[in-house]
């Protein structure tokens, strides 16, 4: 349990970074788990245009368990005062790491804190908690700088985990 | 095949001890092979998720191969050995599962995917009685208004959201007290001489609750509404009788009752069955037909179109056998002292809040809690790591949780396999989150 749950995602969990909702902000987006209810409201502010604008900040406000408000935590460490484009990188770095079951342990030097997240990729059940907070991001930051910047059919609001009856 | 000590009783955790209970727990708990394997770095499997979906012991798994390796074949047509075996099989099974839910004419029983097409099929017929003259009186439109309740497993309120939306009839429901019991003090208000149906659960798959089902019956039969039975989660820990409940239609699903997934049942009054529209419709559901029209079997046949499930229908049949066999007043009396055991334990624990009656009195086994200061994700997943496999989220039943304030639960359901013994290794890994986590 030790691996899964690293100090530091207790850390960030017990005092998550850059939590609550702040203006100005150019899109907000509210995302959902289906499977367990957990759910985020994600402001993005950007300044300039298309890859190149600077996040300037990332502000939310988040009902989840520990994985998902630490993930979401590192996750404004990682991509606030960067250029959109070493956002997304960060953001994709991240997401091939947690979708890859436990095989990739992630680039330290790309997703900083985020490889503490590598032992969660092992649990399939885990992982949509993992990625909340960035995709509530991916999709907010193409609402600012266009469709065309970013693809924003990844969202974990589209799957579900019902109990079958 | 094992039978339930008669001398197990109702009583109090406190009078319960594990040696009376043993010798005939243990010979249960070899019917079921998956309930000796170990998870998690060789922790015993403790199997507490039986709401979700129940274990099956080896008759219901050797039913089915003997099936599949002696009589298969495609049941009501042909008239090869094969193919009249495996329709007696099937039939067989039928009868047994009406019979085991207090339904003695096997008719009034349609083998379903599992409880959730029970419910649309109802739904999607009472829809389709908009199209079909000589089915008005099943007509719902404008000013006609569904019943359902707070506590409903999405199935048991999606299929009739839907239903409102295609016949522009209202959804109504019924609410929860505080005591996580439905609050009935204004029915005669929620029920009115709209209602057309009246949908609920005889057990909360949440919180435990055992509905009223004879005041919600009473109520609906008193403006003519149908009544539609939810007995997935008390089908399989109690007796259960659809004649005696007074019901039109209930519905429960095979795997959560030991038996194998993709079979459930779907009981009817005849009278209703005989005279609705079909929900699916092609082969095998038919009277004539010709090339611009057709006319319907009389049910169950009606509303089983297509080469239905066999195998699986067969297992229920062992399941149910496996059940009666047990005796099904001893099932619930069991379980019953188990849910006194969760209660006593989990109540025990500074920090955890029981989601449901506290009280255990009109209650099924399903026990759901919340830690305070760890969300019930992080709860399952050191559950997990102890071997102890429960539900965590919101149990398809978002509205209950909404209701309370609650993102999500832990859930501990039992079965009539489970023992005092993993009623307490739950409760101690309970408290091994709350010190992981550090709020203990």
């Amino acid at each position: 349990m030790e691996q899964l749950y690293q100090e530091i995602i207790l850390d960030h969990h017990r005092h998550p970074h850059h939590a609550g909702l702040r203006d100005p902000f150019d899109a907000q987006v509210h995302h959902v788990n289906p499977t367990c209810g957990d759910e985020i409201t994600l402001r993005v502010r950007l300044d300039g245009d298309g890859l190149d604008a600077r996040v300037v900040d990332v502000s939310y406000d988040a009902l989840g368990c520990s994985i998902s408000q630490a993930s979401t935590s590192v996750m404004t460490d990682l991509v606030i005062d960067q250029p959109l484009q070493v956002a997304l990188a960060v953001l994709g770095e991240f997401t091939e790491m947690m979708t890859s079951r436990g095989k990739i342990d992630g680039d330290e030097d790309v997703i900083g804190d985020g490889i503490a997240f590598a032992g969660v990729s092992k649990y399939p059940a885990r992982v949509k908690c993992a990625l909340l907070g960035w995709m509530a991001f991916k999709d907010a930051a193409v609402q600012v700088a266009g469709g065309s910047t970013v693809s924003a059919d990844e969202s974990v609001s589209s799957t579900s985990n019902g109990e079958s009856r | 095949m094992t039978t339930l000590q008669t001398a197990i009783s109702a009583e109090p955790a406190a009078h319960l001890t594990v040696a009376d209970l043993s010798v005939d727990i243990a010979a249960i708990r070899a019917d079921f092979p998956i309930l000796q394997r170990t998870v998690r770095d060789g922790k015993p499997l403790v199997y507490l998720d039986s709401g979700a979906t129940s274990q099956r012991p080896i008759p219901v798994i050797d039913a089915e191969q003997e099936f599949v390796t002696t009589h298969n074949a495609a049941v009501h047509r042909g008239a090869h050995q094969l193919a009249e075996e495996a329709t007696d099989h099937y039939e067989s099974a039928r009868e047994r599962i009406a019979a085991f839910v207090g339904v003695p004419n096997p008719d009034e029983l349609i083998f379903t995917k599992n409880a959730t097409e029970g419910i649309n099929l109802v739904a999607y017929s009472l829809g389709n009685a908009s199209y079909s003259p000589s089915a008005s009186r099943f007509r719902l439109g404008p000013g006609d208004e569904v019943v359902v309740t707070e506590m409903e497993h999405h199935a048991n309120l999606i299929p009739w959201q839907e239903l409102c939306r295609r016949t522009g009839a209202t959804l109504k429901w019924i609410q929860m007290g505080d005591d996580f019991r439905l609050d009935l003090n204004n029915l005669d208000e929620v029920i009115t001489e709209r209602a057309k149906v009246v949908a609920f659960t005889h057990q909360s798959n949440v919180l435990g609750t055992v509905n009223p089902v004879a005041e919600l019956v009473a109520a609906a039969n008193r403006v003519g509404a149908l009544t539609v039975l939810d007995a997935c989660q008390s089908v399989p820990h109690s007796p259960v009788d659809f004649k005696a409940l007074d019901v039109d239609f209930a519905v429960f699903s095979g795997h959560k009752m030991l038996g194998p997934s993709g079979v459930g049942g779907l009981y009817g009054r005849f009278e209703l069955l005989s005279a609705m529209p079909p929900f699916l419709t092609g082969g095998s559901m038919i009277e004539q037909v010709f090339i611009d029209h057709a006319t319907y079997a009389l049910p169950p046949a009606r509303f089983e179109a297509g080469v239905p499930m066999t195998s699986q229908a067969v297992g229920l049949g062992a399941a149910v056998d496996y059940l009666s066999q047990l005796g099904m007043d001893a099932v619930a009396a069991y379980e019953h002292s188990l849910v006194d055991v969760a209660l006593q334990e989990l109540s025990a624990i500074d920090g955890v809040r029981i989601i449901g009656p506290t009280e255990n009195v009109n209650r099924g086994g399903a026990v759901s809690f919340v830690v305070d200061g760890v969300h019930a994700h992080d709860v399952g997943q050191i559950l997990d790591d102890e071997g102890v496999a429960v539900r965590v989220g919101h149990h398809c039943a978002w509205p209950l949780h909404r209701r309370f304030g609650i993102a999500a639960t832990v859930r501990a359901s039992v079965a009539v396999y489970n023992t005092p013994d993993e009623i307490r290794v739950l409760a101690g890994a309970v408290r091994k989150a709350q010190q992981f986590f550090g709020t203990r």
